[in-house]
């Protein structure tokens, strides 16, 4: 008797936690973070987040079971487990919709640069201190020697900086 | 940024200087070259001057609504005359060192 009792309250609990749901949820936030804490380190997972689409795919998969799961009739709290359901759902399209804002929208948010220099035009000198503060023109990058020879090029790399 | 210290080797055999430029402050590029393990070359822009007259400043978009640079390279051979621009449309989007390179060898 003692033995089937027992039984009968794992089972309640597992019908009480709808993990697919909180799967789906874990596995959505996932997806995000992964994008700009590993898969932003390599151009084939950078330039277009189709490992992260893919995992936001799986995700979806795990969040409509756990809707399933959520609205079924034999779950012990009905109400609660709707909501509850449907709050984590809503959020789960939340962080998917911001990461295609960030991503696909806010990313593209830059200004035109109609004015920079264009292949075939002279690049503009300039003279800027280095990370010892020591002065560095361009036209010295463009003479001092690279690998022992004098150099071919020289590659500027504009960036944001991280401030 | 990543791909190019990774690259580093390739670019000086093909005789090319990579230069990184930001509105970042020595100290703060210095932070960052240690950290990151960069070993090319980090110039300071604080005021933004010279990416100015490069056209690349993204106005406001810094810490506090400050100027500064949009992502830009420029491939320059040795008398300094543009031979390669990347001005991506989208920030997560970078050009790839395999791309330099390739370019790189039709100068002289």
């Amino acid at each position: 008797m003692d033995g089937q009792l027992r039984i009968d309250e794992s089972l309640m609990n597992t019908r009480r936690l709808n993990w697919p749901l909180w799967v789906g949820f874990l596995l959505t936030l996932g997806a995000f973070l992964s994008y700009f804490f590993i898969f932003v380190r390599w151009p084939i997972t950078r330039d277009f987040p189709w490992a992260n689409l893919l995992l936001f795919a799986v995700a979806a998969v795990f969040v409509f079971a756990g809707f399933r799961h959520g609205f079924a009739v034999d779950r012990p709290h009905p109400t609660r487990s709707k909501i509850i359901t449907v709050i984590v759902g809503l959020l789960s399209v939340a962080v998917f919709g911001f990461f295609v804002l960030t991503i696909f929208v806010a990313g593209r948010m830059l200004p035109a640069s109609h004015g920079a220099p264009q292949v075939g035009q002279r690049a503009p000198d300039f003279s800027l201190p280095d990370t010892s503060n020591k002065s560095v023109s361009l036209s010295q990058l463009l003479l001092e020697p690279v690998n022992g020879n004098s150099p071919k090029g020289v590659l500027l790399v504009f960036y944001r900086g991280y401030w | 940024m990543r791909s190019i210290e990774k690259s580093l080797d390739q670019f000086k055999q093909a005789g090319i200087r990579p230069v990184a430029i930001s509105v970042d402050s020595p100290e703060e590029s210095r932070n960052l070259r240690q950290k990151a393990g960069y070993s090319f070359t980090f110039l300071s822009d604080q005021n933004a001057d010279v990416i100015r007259r490069y056209d690349l400043v993204h106005a406001g978009a810094g810490e506090n609504g400050r100027d500064i640079a949009r992502p830009a390279e420029f491939l320059l051979d040795s008398t300094g005359t543009v031979r390669w621009v990347n001005l991506t449309e989208n920030y997560w989007i970078r050009a790839r060192p395999e791309r330099v390179l390739e370019v790189s060898k039709l100068l002289k």
